[in-house]
């Protein structure tokens, strides 16, 4: 429902600098314990497919998303029979008024959430990242302005503000680019302060101070040396982010200011349901159950990672000041 | 003195965001092609017409000069056009919405008790109930309880809340037929009715939220009880139900307040998707009759307006903060 607050879990309990092989084995042992976890990562994976092969999976189901069936519906326009129009023909029923079939609408609706989760998550990584180092590793002024720009982002009411642009936007601008847009620029403030407060921890770390004094250049530094020590970080926050996106997407469908018809959204069709789920509570079930599951499989999975990246959170101790 | 001060930093950061947030909104706004002007012309629209009322609403200045009218108008109101026709918008002018004929602050005004009943039972809901769980399962960490409390936990951050939402009003409202599936009734109405129409909103919005408190206030309460000052307290002879309440969860809180100080934004944004669920006049509603319009003054009004909501109860969050943190009050960075 939200676009950062799954990532502000990771903010207080961040991972320790990692990255060395026998560490890395280590990991894999800790997260293959973690059942929970291991079956967050095979949902996200099984979607992943799905969402890949779209259109094969509904041609070789024989259904498709954009076609209408007027003769399955009732004279009201909703579906006609029970449980939402279910039938050997369409699976999951079909859509009230239109009779499209639910099940196509349900898979090519995977690749509209994993598109713009995925894509809005690379631009909120890549913003905030770049903003935390640079304020880490520079401090004064360059951290001043990255922190009044956080404030003024906290400040924002994010989805009223998204809604409002949504809204707004021209016509002519490609819908899913501007939700990625929107989404990633809205979501990169947890990232850029927990990255900032390992920068600062590592700028005075032994291996970062030598290389300045070979000569390195700051971007040498920033990139090749501080960088890769936070690999850890940026992975759980990536695996965090992702889901918290998809339900940005979905909310702003909802709301009828995200993905326009005809292309197949969850959150639009969940949107559509509350007009109808009176008298076909099935048509809100489907995505729904889509949505929701998509999202539970990432935050379990993250949830495990951190958790093996992170040998702290699972046995704590008195944490140093690092990522304040 | 360091009150003062810290108090006068937070002053300014307040006033710096609020500038900024509305100057964001506006330069947006009238960049975007959603021209009112045009929406107000009416047919035909000549290009004469278009100019007068692209005038008369100010939207023929530069974009600084319609935020800095904009401003102005909050402190001293706005009077639109001139001569024989015009509109007056009295202080605290949030712009004036030609759609609906109306200021657009009196259009807030008239919503805003829907949105503030929601979100204030959500707040309090969720804070009592997040803190709650994750407290206790801190103390019983490992146990059943703390499993199932954390599976419930994960569980509930990731249902979006519309779902939860629709679902329970098909379960409570429709099936079990035990509360009001829509609608809102004002407090002054019937205090009884009101709370009665909220349940369920309050319900569905808080416990969501909740999931993330619980969490974030299991792993703190872990980290405060295995701190020395704990085995102090313990070893002092305090009961467990002393040092557990007065000294861990004080100390756990801190961080729990920093999180729902950044969440005063998420609630006012869960807010506009509950009022859609449970149909409820609130600011969200009037945000999307407003896009459902094109209204861009009241967009702009609602959308600074929310913001000053957020930047006013940051600060106050801030000055809870540094009263239970005197680290906060003394320069150090809180976050």
């Amino acid at each position: 429902m939200s676009i950062d607050r799954s990532a502000e879990m990771v903010g207080p309990a961040t991972p320790a600098v990692t990255g060395s092989p026998t560490h890395r084995a280590s990991l894999w042992r800790r997260l293959a314990r973690d059942r929970f976890a291991l079956a967050g990562g095979v949902v996200v994976v099984a979607y992943a497919l799905v969402a890949l092969a779209a259109p094969l999976v509904t041609r070789a189901l024989g259904v498709d998303p954009y076609t209408y069936d007027l003769d399955a519906l009732g004279p009201t326009g909703a579906p006609a029979g029970p449980a939402g129009g279910i039938s050997s023909e369409h699976w999951f029923g079909v859509e009230p008024l239109t009779g499209r079939d639910l099940l196509a609408i349900v898979v090519m609706g995977s690749r509209t959430s994993l598109l713009v989760g995925l894509g809005a998550t690379v631009v909120s990584m890549v913003v905030g990242t770049v903003l935390g180092l640079l304020a880490g590793y520079f401090g004064g002024w360059v951290d001043w302005v990255v922190a009044r720009l956080i404030d003024v982002l906290v400040g924002l009411p994010a989805l009223v503000f998204m809604i409002a642009i949504g809204a707004v936007a021209p016509g002519w601008f490609p819908r899913l680019l501007l939700l990625v847009l929107v989404i990633g620029l809205f979501g990169w403030s947890s990232i850029a302060r927990v990255v900032r407060g390992q920068t600062m921890a590592l700028r005075s770390a032994g291996f970062v101070r030598a290389s300045r004094a070979l000569g390195a250049s700051p971007a040498h530094v920033l990139f090749r040396q501080v960088l890769p020590n936070l690999a850890a970080t940026l992975v759980v926050f990536t695996t965090i982010s992702i889901p918290g996106a998809i339900g940005a997407e979905a909310a702003l469908s909802f709301l009828g200011v995200g993905v326009p018809p005809p292309t197949p959204s969850w959150g639009r069709s969940i949107g559509d349901a509350v007009t109808w789920f009176s008298v076909d509570p099935v048509y809100l079930i489907f995505p729904g159950l889509a949505l929701f599951g998509i999202t539970l499989a990432f935050n379990a999975f993250g949830d495990g990672l951190r958790d093996a990246l992170d040998p702290r959170s699972a046995a704590p101790r008195r944490r140093k000041g690092g990522a304040r | 003195m360091t009150l003062v001060r810290f108090l006068a930093t937070r002053l300014a950061t307040l006033a710096f965001v609020l500038l900024a947030v509305s100057f964001l909104t506006y330069a947006l706004f009238v960049l975007l092609p959603a021209d009112p002007a045009q929406l107000a012309c009416g047919r035909p629209c000549t290009p004469e017409r278009l100019e007068t009322a692209r005038a008369f609403m100010g939207l023929d200045k530069s974009v600084v000069e319609q935020w800095w009218d904009f401003l102005r108008g909050v402190f001293a109101g706005r009077t639109f056009g001139s001569a024989n026709a015009t509109l007056t918008c009295p202080s605290p002018c949030l712009g004036y919405s030609f759609v609906r004929n109306a200021p657009v602050t009196e259009l807030i005004v008239g919503r805003f008790p829907v949105t503030a009943s929601i979100a204030v039972g959500a707040a309090v809901l969720w804070l009592v109930v997040g803190v709650g769980a994750g407290a206790v399962a801190a103390v019983r960490r490992g146990t059943a309880l703390d499993r199932g409390l954390m599976i419930a936990a994960i569980t509930g951050v990731s249902a979006p809340s519309y779902l939860v939402g629709l679902l329970g009003i098909l379960l409570f409202g429709f099936t079990l037929d035990m509360v009001p599936v829509a609608g809102y009734v004002p407090f002054a109405t019937s205090p009884v009715d009101w709370a009665w129409h909220l349940v369920l909103p309050w319900t569905v919005l808080a416990l969501l939220s909740a999931a993330i408190y619980t969490r974030l206030t299991r792993s703190q309460m872990l980290e405060e009880l295995g701190s020395p000052y704990v085995r102090t307290a313990r070893a002092k002879g305090l009961s467990e139900r002393r040092v557990v309440t007065r000294h861990a969860l004080r100390n756990a809180a801190v961080p729990v307040v920093t999180l729902f100080a950044l969440d005063l934004g998420v609630l006012l944004g869960g807010t506009v998707i509950t009022e859609r669920v449970f149909s409820m006049p609130g600011l969200g509603a009037l945000l999307m009759e407003a896009v459902g319009a094109t209204d861009v003054p009241l967009l702009v009004g609602v959308t600074v307006f929310t913001a000053a909501l957020v930047v006013v109860a940051n600060l106050a969050v801030d000055v809870v903060h540094g009263a239970l943190d005197p680290r906060v009050r003394h320069g150090g960075s809180s976050r």
